[in-house]
C-alpha cells in the first residue's frame, strides 16, 4: 500500500470535513428558523467529528496530533476543495453546497465501506447513521424549497449555477489515483464522481430547479494541492485564535 | 441559559376582582395542594399573562445567550473544546424551542414572541448584554452563569405549570453536563500557564458585576411577589436565589485560586448568608432598559437574522401543489 496516496486520500477528506463543518457552525443562532440552527449545529459537529477521526487515523500512519495538524497549518496546507471554504451567504447558498456537498461525501464513504485500509472501512460503516441523516436533510429541504415559491426557487437555482463548478473541484484528482484504485483503497474520483450527477440529478429533477448540462461547467480545481481562495486563510485565523496564544498549553 | 431577576408586570389588583370567585378558590386549591396546572384548565388572566411573559422572557435568553458563546464556537481551542461548545450552544438553541412551545400552550405564537423580542417589547437576561472579549469570558458563562440558571431553573421546575415544568425538567438534565463543561474548561485555564490564568481572572473582574445582577435585585416584600409566590409562579426571592448560588459557586472559585472582585464578600457564620458590596443597580436598569454594552448589537443579529430567513419560512408556508405539469 502507498502510504504517500493514503494520506493524501485522508487529508483531503479530513480538511473538507473540518472546513465545511466550521462553516456550517457559524449559523448557530442564525438560521432562519431554530430548527435550522439546530439541524446545521448537529451536521457540523458531525463533521467536525468524522474530521477528527480521520487526523487520528493520520496520526496512526506517522502525521502529527490532531490538534496540531487543523489548529497549526496555512491555507496553502490544506487539501480540502474549494467549495467548503467559501463563505456561507445566504441560506440558499449554504443549503446548495450542503446538498452538493454532502451527497457526494455519503457516496464516497459508501465506496469506503469496501475499502483495503481497513481502519478507513470500519470508520465507514460507524458514521452510515450520521451521513444517511444529512442527506436526507439535505435532500428534504431541496424538494422543499425548490418546488416551493418563485423566491425560493429562483435563489436555489442562482446559488446552484455558482457552486456547482465549485462543487466539480470536489473530484480533482490527485497524482496518486492510480494507487488508490489498484490497492482497493479507494474507488477513485471519476467513479465517485458519476454516481454524484446521477444522484443529484435525481433530487433536482422532483423540484422546478434546472441542473445544467455538467460536461459544459468548468471543475474549479487546485484545492487538492493547496491553492485556495481568499477566504481560507482568514477562517484557519479565527479558528486558530486561541489555540496560537500558546500552542503548547492545554486548554 | 436563562437569568432571573425577572421583571414581572405590575399587578393591578382590581384585575384578580373580574375574576369568579369559585374557580379562583379551586384553582388556588390545586396549586396549594402542589398540583399541576395544564393548558386546558381554568386559570385567572393574571396568572397566565405572567406565566407567558416569564416563560417567554426565559426563551428569549436562551437564543439571545446562544449569541456571545456562539462567536466563540469558530474560536473554540481544539477539538474537544470546538465540539463540546457547539453542542453546548445548541442544546440552548434547542432550550429556546422547547420554552416557546411550552409559553405557546398559554395562546402566544412564535413568531408574536420573536417579534416582541426583536421590536424591544419583550425582556431577556441582562447578562447577555455584556461582551466576551476572550475565551475566558465565554468560560465563565459556560460555567458560572449556566450556574446561575440552573439555581433558577431548579427552582421554577417545581412550580404550578405543568408544561413549563416539564420542559425545565429536561433542560436541567442538560444545564449539568454544560455545568461540568464549563467547570472542565475553568479548571484547565486556572491550572495553565499564568497566562491562561490572567485570562480567567480577567473575565471574573468583568463578569461579577453582572453576575451578581443575573438574580434580579432584592425583592420588595409586597403584595405583587406575595400572588406570584402563592400561585407557585415565582419560586423564590431575588435574594434567596443569588445566595444559594454563592453558596454554592464561591468555594468553588476561590478553591481555583482566583479573586472575586468583592472585598466585602464573604459568608456570615451567625446568618449562613453571604454578605457582599450591594451590586450597582442604577447600571442593572440602564442595562436591562436598552443601555447596555451589547444590547443593539444583540437584538440587530437576531433581526437580520429574521429578516434574512424570512424567504425560507415563507416557503415552508407554500403549498407543495404549485407543481405546473409541462404541456405534452
Ligand atoms: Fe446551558
Ligand atoms: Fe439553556
Ligand atoms: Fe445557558
Amino acid at each position: 500500500m502507498n502510504n504517500e496516496a493514503l494520506k493524501e486520500l485522508l487529508y483531503k477528506m479530513a480538511d473538507d470535513l473540518l472546513i465545511l463543518g466550521h462553516r456550517n457552525s457559524e449559523w448557530t443562532g442564525l438560521g432562519p428558523l431554530l430548527e435550522e440552527d439546530i439541524a446545521f449545529s448537529s451536521m457540523a459537529q458531525d463533521k467536525i467529528g468524522q474530521s477528527y477521526a480521520l487526523y487520528q487515523m493520520l496520526q496512526t500512519i506517522g502525521e502529527q496530533e490532531p490538534d496540531t495538524a487543523a489548529f497549526t497549518r496555512t491555507a496553502n496546507q490544506f487539501h480540502n476543495c474549494q467549495l467548503v471554504e467559501l463563505p456561507n451567504g445566504e441560506y440558499d447558498f449554504s443549503l446548495i453546497r450542503h446538498f452538493l456537498f454532502d451527497t457526494a461525501d455519503a457516496l464516497r464513504w459508501q465506496m469506503l465501506a469496501q475499502s483495503a485500509y481497513e481502519p478507513l472501512a470500519q470508520l465507514a460503516r460507524k458514521i452510515r447513521g450520521e451521513l444517511r441523516y444529512h442527506t436526507l436533510h439535505a435532500n428534504t429541504w431541496i424538494q422543499q424549497l425548490g418546488t416551493a415559491t418563485d423566491e425560493s426557487i429562483s435563489r436555489l437555482q442562482t446559488s446552484l449555477a455558482y457552486a456547482l463548478p465549485f462543487a466539480l473541484g470536489i473530484f480533482e484528482e490527485s497524482p496518486y489515483e492510480n494507487d488508490v484504485i489498484s490497492s482497493g483503497i479507494f474507488g477513485g474520483e471519476q467513479e465517485l464522481k458519476i454516481k454524484w450527477i446521477k444522484k443529484i440529478d435525481e433530487i433536482i429533477s422532483q423540484t422546478q430547479l434546472q441542473l445544467p448540462p455538467i460536461p459544459t461547467l468548468s471543475p474549479v480545481y487546485g484545492g487538492r494541492i493547496g491553492k485556495h481562495t481568499g477566504h481560507l486563510q482568514p477562517l484557519l485565523n479565527e479558528m486558530s485564535e486561541v489555540f496560537r496564544i500558546d500552542p503548547s498549553a492545554e486548554w | 441559559m436563562y437569568g432571573g431577576g425577572n421583571t414581572f408586570e405590575g399587578i393591578k389588583t382590581d384585575s384578580l376582582a373580574s375574576e369568579d370567585p369559585v374557580q379562583m378558590a379551586a384553582f388556588e386549591a390545586r396549586i396549594a395542594r402542589g398540583e399541576k396546572i395544564e393548558p386546558t384548565d381554568w386559570m385567572p388572566q393574571l396568572y397566565r399573562k405572567q406565566l407567558i411573559r416569564m416563560i417567554e422572557q426565559h426563551a428569549h435568553s436562551e437564543i439571545i445567550g446562544a449569541l456571545p458563546e456562539g462567536t466563540w464556537i469558530t474560536r473554540a481551542p481544539g477539538f474537544k473544546r470546538k465540539m463540546a461548545l457547539m453542542a453546548k450552544v445548541q442544546d440552548e438553541v434547542g432550550h429556546a424551542q422547547l420554552l416557546y412551545s411550552a409559553a405557546e400552550t398559554l395562546g402566544k405564537p412564535r413568531e408574536q414572541m420573536i417579534d416582541d423580542l426583536i421590536n424591544g417589547k419583550s425582556k431577556y437576561s441582562n447578562v447577555f448584554n455584556y461582551p466576551t472579549f476572550t475565551w475566558a469570558d465565554c468560560c465563565f458563562i459556560s460555567w458560572l452563569v449556566d450556574a446561575g440558571a440552573i439555581v433558577n431553573q431548579l427552582a421554577n421546575a417545581k412550580g404550578s405549570y405543568g408544561p413549563y415544568c416539564r420542559a425545565l425538567d429536561r433542560i436541567c438534565a442538560e444545564e449539568s453536563f454544560h455545568l461540568k463543561y464549563g467547570h472542565h474548561c475553568v479548571i484547565y485555564l486556572a491550572s495553565g500557564t499564568q497566562n491562561q490564568r490572567d485570562l480567567f481572572q480577567e473575565a471574573l473582574n468583568r463578569w461579577w458585576p453582572p453576575m451578581m445582577h443575573f438574580f434580579g435585585p432584592s425583592d420588595k416584600i409586597s403584595a405583587h411577589t406575595e400572588i406570584l409566590m402563592r400561585w407557585k409562579v415565582k419560586m423564590g426571592t431575588n435574594d434567596d436565589m443569588r445566595n444559594q448560588f454563592l453558596d454554592m459557586y464561591v468555594p468553588k472559585i476561590w478553591e481555583l485560586g482566583f479573586t472575586i472582585p468583592d472585598p466585602l464578600l464573604k459568608k456570615n457564620p451567625e446568618t449562613g448568608t453571604w454578605e457582599y458590596t450591594e451590586p450597582d443597580w442604577e447600571e442593572f436598569k440602564r442595562v436591562i432598559n436598552g443601555d447596555g454594552p451589547c444590547n443593539k448589537e444583540r437584538l440587530q443579529v437576531r433581526r437580520i437574522a429574521e429578516e434574512r430567513g424570512r424567504w425560507v419560512r415563507e416557503a415552508l408556508k407554500a403549498p407543495q401543489d404549485k407543481y405546473v405539469m409541462p404541456l405534452a
